[in-house]
This record gives structure tokens, sequence and C-alpha cells, in this order.
């Protein structure tokens, strides 16, 4: 008897397989092991997120669909997929020394994140909607655990319960939105919805609104932003890192996925949200900015602004705006992990600073470290030739070339305005009087620091292998 | 009267709006806000199911049944997360969450 038939091939998903299976047995080592294993287990998980991203590229190319359509494994989702994992390998190698203290060697924290990654992985590859809630799910229930994971301090635990709350209730209305989408097209799977999915039903109409309103909370997209800040502030920081890189990608990917594949008829019925969220991030996270001592709180509104500019490639609708969304996250992630190692690396005396006043003088004390975030800074505000600046252009002409000129105008006058606050770091750095010496970088750090800096400074004269995989992958979604 | 779809998806309504407004308007403390998100998903559980017996399709059933079991697992880590606060804290109140703002 024949138990995998036709359409159930387990291949696609091999990796996430390896990935779930080898979280649940480093658990083990560590249920069996104790604490003293913390670093093993960081090491070891570290190896598994490689590993599952080569089982990624390793698998026969092309496209790929098992359990009857719920999974889909394309370039687009193998481009996200691998994004995805090295944020999250990135950011185990940001938490050692957080790991590190004697009061705080929680080895879970390392399997929380291979689960959530698991999470993401699914959510990736969701080809219908069920895939898509339990993928989300999977990611999120781990998320908010890792933001308490410091559970002695009030601010991480306050952060987490936050997240919780308003996490749950995003999903409710995702799937409230699910539900009426189900009962008005008959279906789940995004082919089958796209299919079905007639202009004018207002059944239809309100599931994309509810549908919507869950995803933008899940990339914070300004009016869902809420949480962002306080959870960035109160979380322990080489889990601001994690919120920032790896979940963002996975949200922002099954957004992209959704509106296009299952929404493909409808156009004009997501795009007035798209732009109207994108616009309003954009302002939000340019202006609100702008106010903020606090570093972690601005790389808050930093990304609620950075989630608005990617969100022009999807308001554009075309291949060529994916391709946008698509570059603009994987250079994003390197800019933000970069930005977190140096923001990991200011402490003194073993005491970790979060003001922006405490970046005062950094270039007399510490020239290198000033100069590449001074590098990542001029690239996050979208200056040229830095890395930043190519991820705006190609969201922008895309959007040009879809006719949304409003859009595209808004969006470059906000970025002007949020170069104000990402310079006045900049100039603390380099014109205030030096706030002391700050404690010698470690080594996971300075690498993640170079690899993240010579990236964002190189990308202007090899742009090609990324700008050609992120084609392909915009390419494989239409 | 016969009681069709229209009948269904209303109480459905009805009670994700309530579970909506227990957590904006709630005042109190978070396990009410626990209670409210149960709501929700339980409102959302009765137009699966609702709409499952009126296509004569099997997904929809499924679907509330998945969902049944991530709220219990999102439950769990809620309570968790709630008890941990409490602990730091002394209080779930919910206007005692106030420990961050800006």
């Amino acid at each position: 008897m024949n138990f995998t038939p036709a359409g159930y091939s387990l291949l696609p998903v091999v990796p996430e397989i390896v990935l779930a299976v080898g979280a649940m047995l480093l658990l083990m080592l560590g249920a069996y092991r104790g604490q003293r294993v913390t670093s093993l287990v960081v090491a070891l998980a570290v190896c598994l997120l490689i590993l599952t991203g080569a089982l990624e590229l390793w698998l026969p190319a092309g496209k790929l669909v098992t359990f009857g359509g719920s999974f889909v494994v394309d370039s687009y989702a193998r481009f996200l997929k691998v994004l995805a994992l090295v944020g999250s390998a990135t950011t185990l190698l940001l938490s050692l020394e957080f790991l590190g203290d004697q009061s705080r060697r929680i080895f879970e924290y390392a399997i929380l994140i291979l689960i959530s990654t698991t999470g993401m992985m699914v959510l990736i590859s969701a080809g219908d909607l069920i895939m898509l809630y339990l993928g989300l799910e999977l990611m999120s229930l781990a998320l908010y655990v890792v933001a308490a994971s410091n559970r002695d301090n009030v601010k991480s635990t306050e952060a987490g319960l936050k997240y919780f709350v308003l996490g749950a209730l995003s999903s409710g209305m995702l799937l409230y939105g699910m539900s009426l989408i189900y009962g008005f097209t008959g279906t789940v799977g995004f082919a089958g919805i796209a299919a079905a999915a007639k202009s004018g039903s207002i059944g239809v109409a309100f599931g994309i609104v509810f549908l919507l309103a869950g995803l933008c909370f899940k990339v914070s997209a300004v009016p869902f932003h809420m949480w962002t800040p306080d959870v960035y502030e109160g979380a322990p920081t080489p889990v601001t890192a994690f919120f920032a890189s790896a979940p963002k990608v996975a949200a922002m990917a099954v957004f992209v996925r959704v509106a296009l594949t299952a929404f493909p008829n409808i156009v004009h019925e997501w795009q007035q949200i798209v732009v109207f969220v994108s616009i309003a991030s954009m302002a939000l996270g340019s202006f609100a900015a702008i106010g903020q001592r606090n570093i972690k709180r601005l790389m808050a509104y930093s990304s609620i602004g950075h989630m608005g500019f990617a969100l022009v490639g999807l308001a554009a609708g075309t291949a060529e705006g994916v391709q946008g969304v698509v570059l603009y996250l994987a250079i994003y992630v390197a800019m933000t992990l970069g930005s977190f190692a140096v923001i990991l690396t200011m402490k003194r005396n073993g005491q970790p600073t979060e003001q922006v006043s405490d970046f005062a003088g950094l270039s007399r004390t510490n020239p290198v470290l000033a100069f590449f975030f001074a590098m990542l800074l001029f690239s996050l505000a979208g200056v040229p030739p830095l890395a930043g600046f190519f991820a705006k252009f190609y969201v922008f002409t895309a959007a040009i070339k879809a006719g949304l000129f409003t859009l595209s105008v808004i969006g470059v006058l906000t970025s002007v305005v949020g170069a104000f606050y990402y310079l006045n770091i900049v100039k603390v750095m380099y014109f205030d009087e030096p706030a002391g010496a700050v404690d010698p970088m470690r080594v996971e750090l300075r690498t993640v620091l170079a690899v993240a800096g010579i990236f964002n400074l190189l990308f202007v004269a090899y742009p090609g292998p990324l700008v050609s995989a992120a084609t392909a992958a915009a390419k494989s979604l239409f | 009267m016969t009681i069709g779809l229209g009948h269904y998806l209303a109480v459905a309504a009805t009670l994700f709006t309530l579970g909506i407004l227990g957590i904006f308007l709630n005042r109190k403390n978070v396990i009410v806000i626990l209670m409210s998100i149960e709501l929700i998903l339980l409102a959302v559980n009765i137009n699966l199911v609702a709409f499952s017996s009126f296509l004569h399709d099997i997904v929809g059933q499924i679907f509330a049944l998945l969902v049944l079991t991530v709220a219990a697992a999102e439950a769990a880590i809620g309570l968790a997360v709630l008890v941990v606060y409490f602990r730091n804290r002394g209080s779930i109140a919910v206007e005692d969450i106030n420990m961050m703002k800006g």
C-alpha cells in the first residue's frame, strides 16, 4: 500500500523536517545535560540552520508543490527562506554574549529561535490559508516567549505580554478574514481563491481587509504598529535584532504571496489598502523617530518606515515591484543586523547603554566602529552609492512604472525626513564630546559588522548575483 | 423561520465584535483580555463550521479543529507569560502595564 499518493511527496518539506527534528533533538540534549551545554546548543543550532539552508538549495530546481497545493517551493520561497535562515543564524551569533551571562544560560532560547524559524519557512512556502495560519502561529508563539526570555526583568516580561496580547488580537482578525474568504470563495487554496474571487463580492472584500490587517500587524505597518516600539525597547537587545530581521522577512514574504497569488484578479481592491498603509508607515517611521532618544526605539520606528518602503514595491503589483521588495528585504536585513551588532557593542564597564547620546565621540574613541556604523546609517537613510539607496531605487522605479506617482513622491519626501535622524546619530558620533571608551568588541559582533558593512559598501560594484536571484524569485510568482 | 447561513454569520460577527470590544474597553485585568481572545477565536470557528456545512465542504471543519488546537497552545503561552510578568510586577491590572511609553 502506498501512503504517499501523487501530490503528497515529502521531498519539498525535507528542510523543514530536518529543522524541526533537529530543534527537538537539541531540546533533548539541553534537557538531559542542563544549562552547562548552552553554548554547545547554540553552536549546533547555527550549524543546523546552515544545513537547512544547504538542503533548501539542494532541492531540485523549479516549482515544487506538495500536500495538495498547500506547500509551494519556488525560487521566491528559496530566496526568502535562505534570507530568513541567514537572519536567524546571525541573531544566534549576536546572542552569544547575552547567553554567556551566568544568570541567563538559557539553552531554550536557541530552541525557540529554531522553532520560530521553522514557522517562518512554512509561512514563506504557504500555498493555502491553513498553512499560512499554522506557519504564522508557529513563528509568533515562539516569538512571544523569546520576547520575555529575560524573565527576571520587568521590561522584558512586559514586552512579552504586550506582544502576546496584540499578536493574539491580530491573528484573531487574520483568522476572521480567512473564514470570510473561505466562505465566499468556497476554498482555502490560493490558486482556487484566485479563480473564484470575483470583483465586487462584499464578503471577499471584508475578508481581504481583515486578512491584510492581520498581516500588517506582523510586518509592523501603520496603523498596526503600536506594539513595535515597546517590544523593541523592552526585549533583550539580541531578541530585538531578531524581531527586526527574520520574522519581518517571512511576514513580508507571505504578504506579497497572498496578495499576488490569491487575489491577482482583484488588484484594485487591495492596492488602495497597501498604498495607504505604505504611505502611513513611511510617514510615521520618519517623523516619530525624530524625537526618540533610545536607540532601540529609534530602530523600531526605522523598521516601521522600512516596511513602508518595501510595501511600495507590492503596491506596484508587478514582477518588477516584487523584485524590488525581495531586494529591499535582503538589503534591509544586512543593514539592520549590522546596526544591531554595533548597538550590542555599546557597553561601558559591562553595562549596556541604549541612549543615542551614548554614541557621542565614538569616532575618536573607536574610529573603525564609528566608520562602519556611519556607513550603515547612511545606507539606512538611502544615500548613494550604498546598498540602501539601491533598495529604495528598485521599489520606486517599479512604483513609477506602475503609475503610482503620488506614492513615489511621498516616499522620496519621507525618506529625506527620515535621513535627519540617521544623520543625527552620525553627527553625535563625529562632532560631540566623547562620552568615554566603550568595552572591546567581541569577535562574533566584529565579524557580523564587517560582513554587513562590506556588503553595504560593495553592493554597488557587484549587484549582479543578488539582483538576478531577486529577478528569478519575482518571476516565479507570476 | 428557518435558520440560515446569515444567522450563523450574525452570531459570529456579534461574538467577534464583543471580543474586540472586550480587549479595548477592558480596564480591569489581563485575564479578561485572554478570555476576549478566546471569544474571537470561537467566533471564527462558528464562521468556519457554518460555511463548511452550507458549502458541503469538509475543509472548513478541519480548519476549525486546527484553530482549536492552536488556540489552546496560545492560551498556554499567554498564561505563562502572564505568570512571569506577575512575578516581576506584582499586578496584572491593565493600567499597570505601563513601564514603556512614547
